[in-house]
């Protein structure tokens, strides 16, 4: 349902009206944003109220050391759609993927909207930022370089988030060795950041973290990588669809045999849901069509830190690892810090299970032979 | 007196590129050179690891030509070790590749590339009812052009417009000279632009139904493909083809229609009907259509003879970085094969200069130095030879080829058009060659389906068996035709670990610097020759840069690290694992 744009001195109801939407529509929609954010029903009239009283939301997206991959992640936004995000929620004023100018008038854009909007515009930022060898991205016809431009955009900004791993936690360039040094947005600013990981994030934790923000005028919960708890607040695992098959010890042993066909647990071909946290397996992507472990494939763990070195092989369990790299998903910097001792207690119970289930199947394949 | 443009950033693009040109007295274009800005190391990354990973990893290679790059590095593993994925596997990986064609170039040329032809705000001011008759000379049965849908489209940015918060559409170069659409016809490209954003989420979900999330699919391995119960679901296989069928009607009545209205309204511009200087082009077969039979031709065409094919010889297929910022170490060879490929950093920066600015006069600037070094970009040769990739060249290779499947779509386009054959070698033809594609593809897409099912009655296998053994050394590669044209991946596995991997892509060809013999790319030859018709508002050249649809972070190459110290590995040849030695064990 496409709201209007609006300003603060109009009222929202008139817009409404002249957009043909009842309030009965709005109240409905309220309601499903608010399920989105794992609020109860009663923050349905806060949600509707917030909206009511919100500015279209002045955006600056940046592009820094990346595939773009965030940005299209982006344009795949259903509810709402992409066109009602860029009409009728925020105010993009700078995204290079889908602005019209270039070059100089690009640069004027920007200028234009950190100017315009001093103090209200939000950032978002997509990418690993090198630092120290800043030369391995410039942009302009002054080759400012990518970190320039961030310090820049980020002095005036109301709120900042990090769009995608690259940008959160450094991502698959900074990925060992780090050959252009690449860095995360926290180690380039000193303002406080919402990361929003994944490679990529699904469009509804792009998407949701902007409304979020439009709707309560505020940054929401964050974990300990400061991640919004609403979409990273539980691991992959806890609502998997193949978890029946992890708790009854069935499990795929090779890709492509009779218990990939029964879409046994992926556990023994290398899935990181247990050590991942984020809503996957509860929203999947491209409007829940579908996600990695519907597809038969482990999960790789894309939205926790440094994974690409610490999730590979992303076709081996972590188990089976004969060396154990510097920080692993259970030690240093690894996903599980970020749970409380209750949640440690409880991947170290299913750790167990784990090497039980793996065990039992073991026996249950030499039985069927 | 000559003076120097530059255009940093090129926006509706992936990735980080610079143009610079020189133009004449005269505003005419003398000099170009493209620059990538931005460096990321990704093929150093994948070095060391399990072959299994390098195809995950040359994933994140580009986010646009996003199943592109993971097909290709598990395929050049599969390659090296000798497998071959079960039939229904390579026809899913089809499937998925039909899927990112379409999406990619219709998002190419409504989302990128659109807003270069056609005049946001000229498209305000049209008539729509008499836009929605002008529809029908293009069209049959045209999409979202009735007079009502038109009068919303119309409403909804005009009331955009007024508020003066245009957003992305901001600093456009609305009323440029260039532009040749009649107000009604820009506001039927506009209707379009917007209908295609629901639309580009339909093709992203038919990679999706196979393939995991679109973009970054998660579903190939090497052998074969993972996603074994969604290809046995026939509700997941009839999910496919009526998304197929929707992108298929996008493309028959929004997307062809509107090329051929742009083509005949661009017919008298002089700054797209040129572009091409170089009219040397490869491309390779690809779309599996059944056992063996391929949708598309491979080969080689030299300066614009259909007349002529060439086979391709893979060992010709060379690197050279004489103007890009990396150096060759241990070898006195300019030009190395990408099984042998280096990529050493050297970076020599910009220098100070002057070039035009927004208000027209001359301003201190950073420039490139064109006698040394100046891009990411390595310079990609075939046989010592500058090629285009792309959807042009496919359809110069196919037609070359007389392939009956782009013989028949080509000709009826410039039956519809009533342009002559070579009218295909400029920008104009550039961006219909996309569409060509797109074409071909809905016409005959549905054999690689309809192939699938039939194979299904009597097979369900999905992978291939293998061992990888850690006292071989294997090598292999993927080509094949992606997007943007030729790609290809190189991979030596080596104590079971990736020993070398090299990614010659498609960007890479065409927006590569020039070489030791002075030969420059496409970018820089397309645009020599071009006039300007207003220095601060270089329109001509993002339209043809556009027109290859341009991928910056897949050309930008990335460390092979030879001859560098990376010494501290500890490999593990049981468990196919580097480890940084010394810090624990």
């Amino acid at each position: 349902m496409p709201l209007s744009a609006h300003n603060a001195d109009k009222d929202i109801h008139e817009e409404m009206e002249k957009n043909g939407i009842e309030r009965r529509d709005f109240i409905k929609w309220a309601g499903a944003m608010t399920a989105t954010f794992a609020l109860p029903a009663s923050f349905t009239p806060l949600t509707a109220k917030a909206v009511e009283v919100a500015n279209r939301l002045p955006v600056i997206w940046l592009h820094m050391a990346e595939c773009t991959g965030c940005s299209e992640s982006l344009l795949r936004s259903e509810d709402p759609s992409i066109d009602s995000v860029i009409f009728d929620y925020i105010n993009l004023e700078y995204h290079e993927t889908i602005m019209v100018a270039s070059g100089h008038q690009a640069d004027l854009s920007l200028e234009q909207a950190i100017e315009k909007h001093k103090g209200n515009y939000v950032l978002m930022v997509e990418g690993g930022i090198p630092k120290g060898t800043e030369y391995f991205l410039t942009m302009g016809a002054q080759a400012r370089t990518g970190a320039q431009e961030c310090i820049h955009a980020a002095k005036h900004a109301k709120a900042i988030f990090a769009i995608g791993t690259c940008s959160s936690f450094g991502g698959v360039q900074a990925a060992y060795p780090n050959p252009s040094n690449a860095q995360s947005l926290d180690k380039i600013i000193s303002q406080p950041i919402v990361n929003v990981p994944g490679c990529p994030p699904s469009e509804k934790n792009i998407v949701g973290n902007i409304i979020y923000f439009i709707m309560f005028g505020t940054l929401p919960r964050l974990d300990a990588y400061n991640r919004p708890t609403w979409a990273y607040g539980h691991r992959v695992h806890d609502l998997c669809e193949r978890r029946g098959h992890f708790d009854a010890g069935e499990f795929v042993q090779h890709f492509g045999d009779e218990n990939a066909k029964n879409g046994f647990c992926l556990y023994k071909v290398g899935c990181k849901g247990p050590y991942t946290f984020n809503n996957c397996s509860k929203l999947r992507f491209n409007s829940h069509t579908s996600w990695p472990i519907q597809a038969g494939h482990g999960c790789i763990g894309c939205s926790e830190p440094n994974f690409w070195d610490t999730m590979s092989p992303f076709e081996e369990p972590i188990s089976n690892r004969l060396i154990v790299p510097v920080t692993t998903a259970f030690g240093g910097a690894g996903a599980d810090k970020v749970a409380d001792t209750v949640g440690v207690v409880a991947l170290s119970a299913s750790a167990i299970g784990i090497a039980a289930h793996a065990l039992i199947s073991g026996l249950n394949k030499d039985k069927d032979a | 007196m000559a003076k120097k443009i530059i255009v940093d950033p090129i926006t509706r693009i992936e990735g980080h590129l610079r143009i610079e040109v020189v133009v004449d007295d005269n505003n005419v274009i003398t000099d170009a050179f493209s620059s990538s800005t931005l460096f990321r190391g990704l093929e150093t990354i994948i070095k060391h690891r399990d072959p299994r990973d390098a195809g995950f990893i040359a994933q994140r290679i580009c986010g646009v030509c996003t199943y592109s790059h993971y097909k290709a590095g598990i395929s050049a593993v599969e390659n090296a070790l000798g497998i071959t994925p079960p039939l229904n596997a390579q026809l899913v990986r089809s499937l998925m590749n039909i899927a990112l064609l379409l999406h990619d170039h219709v998002v190419h040329f409504y989302t990128l590339h659109g807003l270069d032809w056609c005049d946001l705000l000229s498209a305000l001011k049209a008539d729509p009812k008499k836009a929605s008759q002008v529809a029908f000379h293009y069209s049959e049965y045209p999409l979202g052009t009735g007079a009502d849908e038109l009068k919303e489209v119309q409403k909804r940015v005009g009331d955009f417009a007024k508020q003066g918060a245009l957003g992305p559409f901001n600093n456009g170069y609305y009323g440029h000279k260039t532009y040749h659409l009649s107000s009604e016809q820009n506001l039927i490209v506009l209707s379009h632009y917007l209908k295609l954003l629901a639309i580009q989420r339909e093709a992203a979900k038919m990679t999706a139904i196979f393939g995991a999330k679109q973009p970054h699919p998660q579903s190939l391995t090497v052998g074969g493909i993972t996603s074994v119960m969604d290809v046995l679901d026939p509700t997941r296989l009839a999910e496919w083809k009526s998304k197929f069928e929707t992108v298929r009607d996008f493309v028959n009545r929004a997307y062809y229609a509107d090329i051929v209205m742009a083509a005949s309204q661009f017919n008298k511009e002089d700054s797209v009907l040129h572009g091409c200087g170089l009219k040397n082009f490869i491309a390779y077969e690809e779309i599996l259509l059944s056992r063996g039979k391929h949708l598309l031709s491979s080969g080689i065409v030299l300066g614009g003879d259909l007349n002529t094919l060439h086979p391709i010889n893979e060992d010709l297929i060379k690197e050279e970085v004489t103007h890009s910022w990396y150096e060759y170490h241990d070898t006195k060879e300019v030009q190395l094969h990408p099984y042998d490929g280096q990529t050493n950093p050297h970076y020599t920066g910009f220098k100070d200069g002057e070039s035009v600015g927004l208000s027209g006069k001359l301003e201190k600037s950073k420039v490139l130095d064109p006698h040394n070094k100046y891009s990411w970009i390595k310079s990609p040769r075939y046989d010592g030879m500058p090629m285009e990739v792309g959807p042009l060249a496919s359809l110069a290779v196919g037609l070359a080829a007389k392939n009956p499947h782009t013989t028949k779509v080509a000709h009826q386009f410039l039956k519809d058009t009533g342009l002559p054959i070579e009218a295909i070698f400029s920008t104009l033809g550039r961006t219909a060659a996309r569409c060509l594609e797109a074409k071909i593809l809905v016409d005959n897409g549905l054999q690689t389906w309809d192939s699938l099912v039939e194979n299904l009655k009597s097979d369900q296998s999905t992978c291939a068996p293998y061992v990888i053994d850690k006292n071989k050394e294997y090598k292999g590669r993927y080509i094949g035709q992606v997007p943007r044209g030729m790609l290809s991946h190189w991979v030596r596995i080596k104590n079971g670990v990736v020993e070398n991997y090299q990614a010659v892509v498609p960007s890479t060809w065409n927006a590569g610097a020039r070489d030791s013999k002075g030969q420059k790319g496409p970018y820089e030859m397309s645009l020599i020759g071009t006039k300007l018709a207003d220095l601060t508002q270089p329109l001509e050249i993002i339209r043809t840069i556009h027109s290859f649809d341009p991928c910056i972070a897949c050309s930008v190459h990335v460390m092979d690290c030879k001859g560098q110290d990376f010494g501290e590995f500890r490999v593990d040849p049981s468990f196919a694992r580097f480890d940084k030695g010394g810090q624990h064990g």
